[in-house]
């Protein structure tokens, strides 16, 4: 058993949620006791959907196991696709459902329906929602999609045509999907290619059928559609774009990646944004070295360090995803920037890291913009989970040159802004102007609060953390008033790290009691 | 209920749905509705010493985080051990499991003084049997902190039965008193319980005590001469454990508006012997407030037809208030399920007709909306925006649970809960 506060995924079966009500014309008949409805405010509520996802669920009772829920998931398979009509439909059991071994698959098969059944295999005590998107999705295209297909000949009698490329992975509830692939689709097009398909989200089951006459495949979100591009990559012979264009340079990967595998001339220019002016002019100096927290899941987290640290000058002082399934893409940036990987669902162990890295920006999920909120740090959101912020109303893409000048922005904006940082450096005990008050762009709601304090448990749990065992005097930690004072004129987010520094200085070099002078002794010693 | 009581056909636009004997329309479908667990949201807050562990899964987990909505508190006092592979596969004895991090988490918040360990489906499909956990970890953390059990669990538990089966648990456990005292049952947002508790100490009731208290040392005594008002219309378990403890149940209707609460303190005001004329002293002016806050809604309400899907057992007191006192014409009132017993006032005094559904078939339900076109309907979170996207207003439920609605000061606020809907409707030009 393992203890949870919150959690970063929700079962594998939201999974399968997530890429049904993506698509149209697709149903999911859901073993599953009452209660698992509230799956659906998760897209009606979270992404303002105007439709119920396409989901029925049996909701069985208590009084129904004794008898046949067997026969109830049977009746709610049949009215369901009376009702609907779909053109497929996925069946599967959630977590309690799994337990009392109903079979849907197999009951599925027997009852003739008239359409492709596909059945679903996940295991809800192992697996997570990302696990059970990409699970998904791949089932339904090694279901649906038609091994014959192939895409038509490069010439005709017309001339040459253009090339086309299925998009793969967007779902519901997807971190900025519904602007990336729109972002994406532009671009291509630019290049003189034509999406054949996008899919789940905005696909048919019918459209699953045609992935085979597409040139080549672009994973977008490897972790909905590796599993799936690897599978036509195999079975039709077709190549995966894997470059995922997260940023201008990214993004430049990607096109010369895309006109390559597409065989058609790289463009003499394309419009780049305006991301990387906006970070070399001389406003954006004060972004240089500015330590940066990233969490979230694997790619976007991967994605936004690289972004962090060539294209804004960031230092990257943390890097994690939550899914262990891309653990190994995380480790390998972790050891680009120097840092060690952090892979968790722990919602805690994140806390006490982003605690001790002492960052001036995270960049992470819902989760993180909790965790940043009580530690009074600025936060971007780059990742699911997501919340119905991160569905804003206006064009807001991740992905491609666009989404680089909105990753500017949005991370930008939380930051205290240049001129205002030095005038905070030097004016530190100004009354009014002191580091509590915060950027005043982001309004004084905050201003005089101090720092939301932790539940007391947890403080004294993460005491051990934060500070390294004081020398023995009879001062806490050895410091004089005096030292104590000068530590408090250091900007916040690295006061923290000079403490920590200071007494590592101080017990290295036998100092028992910190001075003013100790300070600036140990901050030379490690000005390297 | 076997298959021949169901409507065998789909609803036709013309045709009445197929009532009981009863005159109740009684639905075995899908049911659109939150499970027990739900109502740690708001149990967790008003009992402020608690910690609600649920035995369960992700889904679980999932579910309080996503219908709490917001994430506002970073540690909060509910949680989830999730149950895993190696759980199920006896690789773990899942007993050990449980103690291990329960013991984990009161080490780490030792501010905690009562534990609900809280089933769910998979933990009662599984049965794994949380009473004896409760008692096996109550002699080890006694006298600190008491392991008390409850199931939240869908399938046997929808929505506010969550409540019900909470507070049942705490039933046996409270210490035997034999004074003359009111108890309010049922729990109420402080501000809600302090205002009653004026108005009883007004009438001259001098012992009232409310279940749940706030703090876990402080939960009342029961006994022969305790006298028990429901505040909710959902604790029919609480009801009868009460009952078992020889306490006496004050049936009356709901408090809510001016006509509910003036009835349920009346009831009680009854059993202690106030007199009626300084019964009327006391509530006339808190009456008089709650009249003039619904008469500002009256105008908008009135002869707007509304439609209740099920949801929280509130549906029927609610609407008798709002066809009572604001005027509103009731298509369906749908409940998840109808307590006949503590709701025979409500019932009797809802307009002769209406049309009372129990359980559900959300397709067929739906089907009802669309065809009667309601002003108004009353909905989960799942289902709101798909209705306002067919052009229907609607309410979510579970504001309706979190909010303060009861007693006369509150009598405006809920008034205004159904209004408004319909007034941004009419404000919005876009």
């Amino acid at each position: 058993m393992q203890l949870t506060v919150w959690t970063y995924e929700g079962p594998p079966h939201v999974g399968a949620m997530r890429v049904a009500t993506g698509m149209t014309g697709l149903h999911y008949v859901l073993h599953a006791p009452q209660g698992d409805t509230y799956a659906d405010l998760l897209f009606t509520m979270i992404e303002r959907r105007d439709h119920r996802p396409p989901v029925t669920y049996t909701t069985f009772q208590a009084r129904d196991l004794g008898k046949d829920t067997a026969e109830l998931f049977q009746k709610a398979a049949r009215e369901a696709y009376e009702r609907f009509k779909p053109q497929a439909m996925i069946v599967g059991a959630s977590c309690t459902a799994e337990l009392i071994q109903d079979d849907p698959a197999g009951l599925a098969e027997t009852m003739g329906l008239g359409c492709p059944v596909i059945p679903l295999e996940l295991p809800s005590y192992s697996r997570k929602e990302n696990w059970g998107a990409s699970e998904t999705f791949y089932q339904l295209v090694r279901g649906l999609a038609d091994k014959e297909r192939r895409p038509p000949p490069a010439v005709t009698e017309a001339g040459p045509r253009r090339p086309r490329a299925n998009l793969l992975g967007p779902t519901a509830l997807g971190f900025r999907h519904r602007d990336d692939v729109v972002e994406i689709t532009r671009l291509l097009d630019q290049l003189g290619i034509d999406v054949h398909v996008a899919a789940p989200m905005g696909a048919a089951p019918a459209d699953l059928v045609r992935l085979g006459e597409a040139d080549f495949n672009i994973c977008l979100y490897p972790e909905i559609a590796a599993q799936a591009c690897s599978w036509m990559e195999r079975t039709f012979r077709q190549k995966t774009v894997k470059t995922v264009p997260i940023g201008v340079n990214a993004t430049r990967e990607f096109v010369s990646e895309v006109c390559q595998v597409a065989g058609v001339m790289m463009p003499g220019a394309v419009d780049q944004g305006r991301m990387g002016w906006w970070s070399r002019s001389v406003d954006s100096t004060y972004l240089t070295g500015k330590r940066v927290f990233i969490f979230g899941d694997a790619t976007h987290a991967v994605a936004a360090a690289r972004v962090a640290a060539e294209e804004l000058g960031f230092k990257v002082v943390g890097l994690g995803c939550y899914n262990r399934e891309f653990a190994r893409e995380i480790r390998a940036a972790a050891q680009i920037y120097g840092v060690e990987p952090l892979i968790t669902d722990d919602y805690l162990v994140v806390e006490e890291a982003i605690e001790a890295a002492a960052p001036e920006l995270v960049l992470g999920t819902q989760m993180e913009r909790h965790i940043a909120k009580r530690l009074r740090l600025p936060c971007a959101v780059i990742s699911a989970p997501v919340h119905v912020q991160d569905f804003p109303a206006r064009y807001s893409p991740q992905m491609g040159f666009e989404g680089a000048n909105v990753l500017f922005d949005t991370w930008v904006h939380p930051l205290v802004m240049g001129l205002e940082e030095h005038l905070l450096t030097m004016f530190r005990d100004d009354f009014e102007f002191s580091d509590a008050a915060g950027p005043s762009h982001l309004g004084h709601a905050s201003a005089s609060a101090s720092p939301a304090p932790a539940e007391p448990v947890l403080a004294a749990a993460q005491a051990p953390v934060a500070t390294s065992p004081p020398p023995a005097t009879n001062e806490p930690g050895g410091w004089t008033p005096e030292a104590l004072a000068e530590l408090g004129k250091i900007p916040f987010f690295v006061r923290g790290k000079a403490r920590r520094n200071t007494e590592r200085y101080a017990a290295e070099h036998g100092v028992a009691t910190i001075t003013r002078e100790t300070l600036y002794e140990a901050k030379a010693h490690y000005a390297r | 209920m076997s298959s021949s009581d169901r409507p065998s056909q789909p609803l036709p636009g013309c045709e009445a749905p197929p009532l009981g004997l009863d005159g109740i329309l009684r639905e075995r479908g899908q049911r659109e509705v939150f499970c027990g667990l739900t109502g740690i949201i708001w149990l967790h807050r008003k009992i402020q010493d608690a910690f609600f562990l649920v035995v369960g899964s992700r889904t679980c987990a999932h579910l309080l985080q996503s219908a709490a909505g917001v994430m506002v508190f970073a540690e909060p006092r509910f949680g989830t051990a999730i149950i895993e592979e190696k759980d199920l596969a006896g690789l773990a004895d899942a007993n050990e499991e449980l103690d291990r991090v329960v013991t984990r988490l009161l080490a780490r918040r030792p501010d905690i003084r009562m534990l609900f360990l809280v089933g769910s489906c998979p933990s009662e499909v599984i049965k794994l049997d949380l009473s004896r956990a409760a008692q096996r970890l109550n002699q080890r953390f006694a006298p600190n902190c008491h392991v008390l059990n409850y199931s939240g669990s869908g399938i046997e538990t929808t929505f506010t039965q969550g409540e019900d089966a909470c507070l049942a648990a705490l039933v046996p456990e409270l210490p035997f008193s034999d004074t003359k005292q009111l108890m309010l049952v049922g729990s109420l947002p402080d501000v809600v319980e302090d205002q009653f508790l004026r108005l009883f100490a007004d009438l001259g009731i001098e012992a009232v005590v409310s279940l749940p208290a706030r703090r876990a040392g402080q939960m009342p005594g029961v006994g022969p001469n305790t006298r028990y008002l429901l505040a909710q219309p959902f604790l029919a378990e609480t009801g009868a454990a009460l009952d078992k403890r020889g306490a006496v149940h004050l049936p009356s209707l709901f408090p809510f508006g001016a006509e509910g609460t003036t009835a349920w303190l009346h009831a009680a005001a009854q059993a202690f012997g106030v007199g009626e004329e300084r019964f009327a002293i006391v509530t006339a002016p808190p009456r008089e407030r709650a009249r003039k806050a619904l008469a500002a809604h009256r105008t908008k309400l009135a002869g707007r037809r509304i439609f209740f899907l099920p949801d929280s057992q509130l549906e029927v007191p609610l609407a008798r208030f709002l066809a009572g006192e604001l005027g509103m014409e009731l298509v369906e009132v749908g409940t998840p399920y109808l307590h006949k017993g503590h709701l025979i006032d409500e019932l009797a005094a809802l307009p002769p007709g209406t049309l009372i559904s129990e359980g559900q078939d959300v397709e067929r339900q739906l089907d009802r909306v669309q065809i009667s076109r309601p002003d108004l309907t009353v909905c989960g979170l799942g289902l709101a925006n798909p209705l306002e996207r067919t052009g229907l207003s609607t309410k979510w439920a579970i504001e309706l649970v979190f909010s303060p609605i009861h007693g006369y000061e509150q009598a405006g606020d809920l008034a205004e809960l159904f209004a408004r809907p319909l007034n941004r409707r009419d404000l919005l030009r876009v």
